[in-house]
Formats: structure tokens, sequence, C-alpha cells
């Protein structure tokens, strides 16, 4: 057994799980933050995204030994408290969740990418969220929504 | 219609009353909602049809009868609802109802027999006449009770967004504050089509309103039974081999015993079940199972290899079912000008829902009741048949319905949730989570049928279709064979049958169905036809649609829309396509252009235009048809599910590729066209659009023929250098 310390959307975990468990089955299973999704268990689908230090991540293959002490993990619940992050609002009104499994996946790639960047073009965005699988076949409204946001944080600052 | 029934008491609390509006002759009946134990009773007793309840502070709860799986039925239903009920939006809140078939079933699937099942794209039809009289009768007592509380006569009241108004003073009292004074008319009637709203009044249907669900969905609160926690839960996964049908004998019982939080060992019959303390456990201890294997009807198939018998039992005088048989096709071919033939294939293609399978299970301890979490598409088995399987009465089990992370048709199966209970019976009380893998859900799955579709037609000089054969070979009765009819063209002389197969591989309705494979065989004859006699292929179209007004109303607006005579660059083409399903018609145009080097094809715009009937949600309609066409395109220019030696060959998203938002198109723009004919499915209208769209914008730029879905690049390159 490993004691683990985790410092999840600003709180502190402390965890006593087998060492070799990954980051998402601790997020869902252990601690109950289940807006993280398992996909596919092997980082191709994108569900399981979370941020740490700021950078997407995919959890499913990233094991509790991988993580430093320090590092801030956010997952959607850590978004914001009303689900009123610029993201989640454009999400609303582009109407872009069908079934919505792999959305919360998509809306932290999304919050990572207009950190970055933003103000991206369509093809950033495409290269950006390229890694993110939607089943529903949302994509050209998650698109829509990232450019919503786009354009009302821009205004804003 | 006027039926009299008897006044009935009912009881009235603080917490408010839940309208139970009987349909079909049942009786009316209000009851306290507050002790939903109570409800469930007189449920029971009475079997009522209970779809609102109604707080005093005014809130209104509508309960869906669908599960929502992203095509909006939390939205839909409740919209259709409030209409009649004359409702205020702000104050609606949507829950799944009770799984109580006998209530909330339709019996638009089966004459006489309530089901609740959410497949076909047959939601918003099946409950479309229910929702409006149920919410015109909940109306009714309101305006009935509110007459009686003022003592004036019902006739001069109205209602106006969740209030009873008086006309003559105008005096109002909003729904909740009736509640006090709620009084069940001594007549209930059934209200006929000139008794509901007028449309022009209409507030909802055919107006957008933001989608119920959406909220929780980008908080990440939205709940799907993966997600449930339950104390004492242990977590559950099967081994399910690679060979559909196989029985397996475990080799190391005691060893995987021996491992840490393993609780139990429990085979199936196709598969080994591991119950332990927790998932990482469960998924350990699954690894190091040795287990044999026994042969199965499916050991030694080769998918890729089977295409050769199929085009010979095509050939051969097999027996068949005959599917249409219209006019006189020998004739027409024996008379024929001139005649086309060709073949089409179409491999295995699997779900991919997002969410891969589970479900939460708890048997009592004396196995005498259980409780579910899951979801689940619903369907004609009593309760998921966890009651047949446990062999206790259905009313002992309670499926308790959660969101669904993509059903596509695989979620209309139960096998999973069986599972579940299987395992859960062996450690109750305690619940258990059924977990499946990403791998477990590629190789366990039960995909759309490969199927080859032979399709020969004649035409006379002038190239008008005298006669219309299609022969479908494939394993699946109507998985392969929806989709085959063409009711909606004006050929004198059609036949269509299918001929049967089978290869041992687990097969289940994928989104669509068969209307993928048949309608890309048939659309793409057509496209031949038409090319061969040197004619524009939407004009041909146009010509074979005379009869049928609807459907050419949808392919003028796509020919519009599309600007179908515009030049385009010299390496893009446009393809066309005409199609129902489920009820719906579609025209489809799309834009393309190939790699000639790498074989790929890049899908650059999508236009199509859908008479669906009466539109419930317009904007979600829209989202149906985008997400239903990029699903098409998903599969059409990658998904490929093989088998060798019986074992299929992908396992995960790295060998079985879905669309990504690299390749998706610049546009897809939908189009309703406006209707007041009884709404039908639009869910699974937009995915068979795609193969024959495509395979005719490539014939149109290359002037080769694409007949095998997928298409792959290699398949692509092939077709370039015939």
């Amino acid at each position: 057994m490993a004691a683990n310390s985790l410092n999840i959307n600003n709180k502190t975990y402390n965890i006593d799980i087998k060492e070799g468990s990954t980051l998402l089955w601790v997020l869902r299973e252990h601690l109950g933050l289940t807006g993280t999704k398992y996909g596919c268990g092997i980082a191709l689908c994108g569900s399981c995204t979370v941020l740490v230090d700021g950078k997407p991540m995919r959890s499913c293959t990233l094991s509790l030994s991988g993580l430093k002490k320090d590092q801030k993990i956010t997952t959607i619940e850590g978004l914001s408290e009303n689900g009123d992050h610029p993201v989640q609002q454009a999400w609303v009104e582009a109407q872009a969740p069908q079934c919505g499994y792999c959305q919360s996946g998509q809306i932290m790639q999304a919050v990572a990418l207009l950190a970055e960047n933003p103000n991206p073009t369509r093809e950033e965005i495409k290269m950006y969220m390229n890694g993110n699988l939607c089943r529903c076949g949302t994509y050209l409204r998650i698109v829509k929504a990232i450019e919503i946001a786009a354009e009302k944080t821009s205004v804003k600052t | 219609m006027n039926k009299a029934v008897s006044r009935r008491e009912f009881l009235k609390t603080s917490s408010g009353v839940a309208l139970f509006i009987g349909v079909s002759g049942l009786l009316p009946q209000m009851i306290s909602c507050k002790k939903n134990k109570e409800v469930e009773k007189i449920l029971k007793k009475h079997q009522l049809t209970a779809w609102v309840k109604l707080a005093e502070d005014g809130q209104i709860t509508i309960y869906n009868p669908a599960a929502e799986m992203g095509q909006g039925s939390m939205t839909s239903l409740p919209a259709i609802f409030a209409e009649e009920m004359d409702a205020d939006w702000s104050m609606i809140s949507v829950e799944f109802s009770p799984q109580e078939s006998q209530i909330y079933g339709s019996d638009k699937w089966s004459p006489n027999n309530k089901v609740m099942l959410t497949a076909g794209s047959m939601i918003t039809y099946g409950y479309y006449s229910i929702m409006r009289q149920a919410g015109a009768q909940a109306r009714y007592i309101l305006m009935h009770s509110a007459a009686e509380y003022w003592k004036v006569p019902m006739g001069e009241l109205s209602t106006s967004k969740g209030e009873v108004i008086n006309r003559r003073d105008n005096k109002r009292i909003g729904y909740g504050n009736l509640i006090p004074f709620l009084n069940m008319p001594d007549i209930l009637p059934e209200f006929s089509e000139s008794e509901f709203k007028d449309p022009k009044n209409y507030r909802f249907i055919g107006l957008d309103r933001p989608r119920i669900d959406i909220p929780e969905k980008v908080k990440g609160t939205a709940q799907f039974a993966i997600d449930i926690q339950l104390p004492e839960m242990l977590y559950g996964v099967l081994e399910r081999g690679n060979v559909h049908g196989a029985k397996p004998t475990l080799n190391n019982e005691s060893e995987i015993l021996a491992l840490e939080g393993v609780l139990k060992i429990v085979p199936f019959d196709y598969a080994i079940g591991i119950i332990a303390e927790t998932l990482e456990e469960a998924l350990a201890a699954k690894k190091l199972l040795n287990i044999s294997w026994s042969e199965a009807p499916a050991s030694g198939f080769n998918s890729q290899d089977c295409y050769k018998k199929y085009e010979k039992i095509a050939s051969a005088k097999s027996a068949a079912k005959v599917i249409t048989n219209e006019g006189d096709i020998n004739s027409a071919f024996k008379s024929a000008a001139k005649t086309f033939s060709a073949d089409f294939k179409n491999d295995y293609v699997y779900h991919a829902q997002m969410e891969p399978l589970n479900a939460v299970v708890q048997v009592a301890t004396d196995g005498n009741s259980a409780e579910v979490w899951v979801g689940s598409q619903q369907g004609f088995d009593s309760k998921l048949g966890v009651p047949k399987y446990l062999g206790i009465p259905a009313e002992k089990v309670k499926i308790n319905l959660q969101y669904l992370g993509g059903g596509f048709g695989r979620r209309s199966m139960t096998d999973f949730v069986l599972e579940g209970t299987g395992l859960a019976r062996e450690v109750a009380p305690r619940p258990v989570k059924l977990f499946w893998t990403r791998e477990d859900d590629v190789s366990y799955g039960a995909y759309r049928p490969l199927t080859l579709q032979r399709l020969q037609t004649s035409t006379d000089v002038h190239g008008k279709i005298t006669g219309f054969s299609h022969c479908v070979v494939g394993d699946g009765g109507n998985l392969v064979a929806s989709g085959i009819r063409i009711d909606y063209y004006d050929i004198p002389n059609k036949y269509a049958e299918w001929r049967e197969v089978s290869e041992g591989i687990r097969l289940k309705h994928w989104r669509s169905v068969g209307h993928g494979p048949n309608k890309f065989a048939i659309e793409c004859m057509i496209d031949e036809i038409a090319i061969y006699f040197k004619k524009d292929p939407a004009e041909f179209r146009r010509i074979l649609l005379s009869n049928s007004p609807r459907g050419l109303a949808t392919l003028e607006k796509a020919m519009a829309m599309s600007d179908w005579y515009s030049n385009i660059a010299d390496n893009h083409a446009k393809g066309i396509a005409f199609l129902e399903r489920s009820g719906t018609l579609s025209t489809g145009v799309c834009e393309i252009s190939v790699n000639k080097k790498t074989g790929k094809i890049n899908v650059h715009r999508f236009w199509s235009a859908s008479d669906a009937g009466i539109v419930i949600q317009p904007d979600n309609v829209k989202a149906q048809m985008e997400g239903g066409i990029l699903m098409g395109i998903s599969s059409v220019l990658k998904e490929q599910l093989t088998i060798v030696k019986g074992q299929v060959q992908q396992s995960n998203f790295n060998d079985y590729e879905i669309l990504r938002m690299s390749d998706i198109p610049d546009s897809v723009e939908t189009a309703i066209i406006e209707s007041r004919e009884p709404p039908r499915g639009v869910g699974e209208s937009g995915t068979p659009l795609a193969a024959c769209a495509i395979a005719n914008a490539f014939l149109k730029l290359t002037g080769k023929h694409l007949r095998h879905l997928p298409f792959t690049p290699e398949r692509v390159l092939k077709a370039l250098n015939t």
C-alpha cells in the first residue's frame, strides 16, 4: 500500500491505494468523482481527460506513482462551482452534448486549449481536440462551442 | 367521445399532488405523491397512468417513459405533454418514469401490447398521442377544479402558461395554487384532434427549448450507470473468450480465488465471472485467468472469405424469404432494353458507444427481489428479463433507469443486465457493479451483420427503370432486410428477398439497421443507371419520386441547399442519395475529394433535407441529423470489424477506429420540411445517407465504383486502379 496525498480541485485527499492503480480509478471508484469517464483505458478516446497543472492528461493511463506531490489535478467537478465556466456556458449555448458521456473530457481538453491559445483557428481546434472521441457525432457543435467560448473570452480581455 | 368515470376520493398534502390520468378506459385518479410507497401501491392496484406531479409552489414534474441516450427524449416528450397542459416551461422538471410497461408503455410497437422500448427512432412517434392526451386531460382537471372553486361554468375559463384564467373577470390562479381545491371531474373526456390546442398557439412543439439534460452533462453530474456507487458494492468482470459461443473450462480456480480481493468465481455458459472488492482487483484477476475454450459454431469462421460463399448463395436457386413482389419482375427483365447487375458488400461494424456496457445489480438475501441500475434502451422482456432470470415476479424487480452513454442499438440487448444479475445473486445482498472493459465491449459485441446485396435492374431504351430486384444474403433476419423496400420509387416491377446464412456471430441492430447496407446498394444502383444514360442523378430521382410529393420536396430542398448545379473545384464532386428510415424521408448531398496517392476520401460538406412529420424540437432534430450523418461517415470511411478463425481481430480504438475531429466535414447543413403529418423518427435517418452519397460522389469524380463498405484507403486505391 502506498499512501498518497493528492491535490484535486484545490482539496487535499489522503488516499491509501495499491501501487499501480490509475488516477482514473482513484477519481471514479475511490473518491466518487465520477464526472471523469472511462472509455478505452489506453488513452485513445479522451473521455478521462483531467488537467494536471493545467495540462490535459489522460487519467486512465496515469499511474499514481507517476504523479508528483504538489501537482494540481482539476476534474470537471472542479472547473466551476455551478457549471458556469465560460467553456461550460458555451457548451450549453451550442447545445453540444448528446449522450454526454464524452463531454467532460471534451470540455477539459477545450479548457486547456483556450488557456494555451485563446483564439484558435478551426484547424487548431481540430488538431488539439483530435484525441477526444465522440460517437454521437457532436464534433461540429463542439467546434462551435469552442469558438463561442473563445469569442466571449477575448471580448472580456 | 366522453367517458363517464366514477368520482373518486383523493388525498391532498402540502407536498403536492400527482395527477394520475388514465388512458384507454383506465380510471383517472389523484393521490398524494408525498409517500412514494403509497403511490406505488395505488399504481399496482389500479394500473393507472401517471405522467405528472404537481407541487404547490407550481413545480411540475413530468415523467419521461423513454431512455435518454442523447436523442433528446428528456425534453421532447415532456414538451408534447406541456403543450397540451399549457404549462410554464420554467416550472418544469423531468424524471424518468418508473419502468412499468403496463403503465408507461406504448402500443405502437405491437397492438394491444404495451412496451417500453427506445429503439428504431420510434419514441416521438410512439408517445406523441399518449403525451398529448395525458397533457390535455391534466389541463382539463385543473380547469374543472378552478371552475368548482370559483363556482363559474368551465366554459368561461381558459389557461395560459401555467395559470387558469377566468375570461370574464380576468382572475387568475396558478396550477400549483389549485392543489388544495383539486377536484376530479365526473367525466374525463378523451380528447380528439379538433379539441387539442390549435398549432398556431403552440409554445413548445416546433419551437426550440434548451435540452433539459444538457446542464448536468456539461457539469459532469449527469449520472450514468457506470457512475453508481452503493454501500458495500463489489465489482464484477467476465472473461468471455475470443470466439462467440465457446464454452469455458477454468484451469486455475484456486489460484484466482487466492488473489487478494477476489471473493468469488461465477461460471457462465460462455464466460467466467469474477467478483472482487475493488475494480482494480477484479481486472487484475481477469488477466490471470487460465481458461480452455470449446469449439463453437463460429470457430473457423473467416469474415472476409465468406463473400464468395454469399455470391454462390445469391446465384443459386436458394430458399429465400420474399419481402417485396410487385408487378412481374421476370417479364420486366425479358422485355428489358438494358439490364444492370452489381454486388455490394458490407463488413461487420461495431457500436462503439462511448460508455462501455455495465450494470449495477443488488439481489436481496432471500433472492426474492432485486434492484437494477442500468442504462438500457429497455425492451420487450419484462423488466429487462431480470424477473425471469431470477425466477421471481416482475413486481419484485425495480429497474432504475440511468442516462445512457450511447445506445445505437447495443443497449437494447439485455445480456449485460443478466450478467450483472447472475453475479449479484452469488453475493446477495451486496450490490455488484458489472464492468465491461472496452476490449470486452469490442470482442463480445453484437455487430451489424456482414451482408452481400445483389441488385439486378432493367430499363427501357430511354433509361426508365422497369424492374428492380434486390437479394440480400446475410445472417439476422430483419437486421439485414430492413430498408430493402423502395415503395417511394415509381418502378412498376419490384422484387426483394432475403437469403439466410448463419455464422454464429452475435448480431444486433446498429443505428439504422439494414438501411445502411441496403440503401447503399439501392442508391448506388440508381446512380449507375442514371450515369449510363447520361442523366443527372438528381433529375433521375425527381422522375422516380413523381408519386411521392413529400420525398420530392426533400430532394428539391437538398438540391437547392447544396446548389446542386454549381461548379465546384475540379478535384471535388457531389453525390446524392434519397431514402426513407423510421418513416422519415431524407435527401442527402455530399461533396468529396480523394487523395489519389493515399486513397483517403475527404468529405468536405454535407447537406440533408428531411420530412419527419411534425417536429417537436427543431434544433434537436438537426442535432440528430448531424450526429447521424457523422456516425454514417465514420462507418463508411473507417469502421471494419473482421473475424479470423472465429476470433474478432479488433480490441479497442487503436484497431477499431472511429471518426475523429480532424476528419469531419467543414459543414453539415440540415433542413426540415414543414409538415403536419404525425412525427416520425430522425435518430437514424442521417446515418444511411453517408454511404450512398459518398459512393455516388466518388463515381462522379472518378468514374469508378465503390461497392464494399467501408471505403478504406486500400479499397479506394484498388477501385482507382481498376
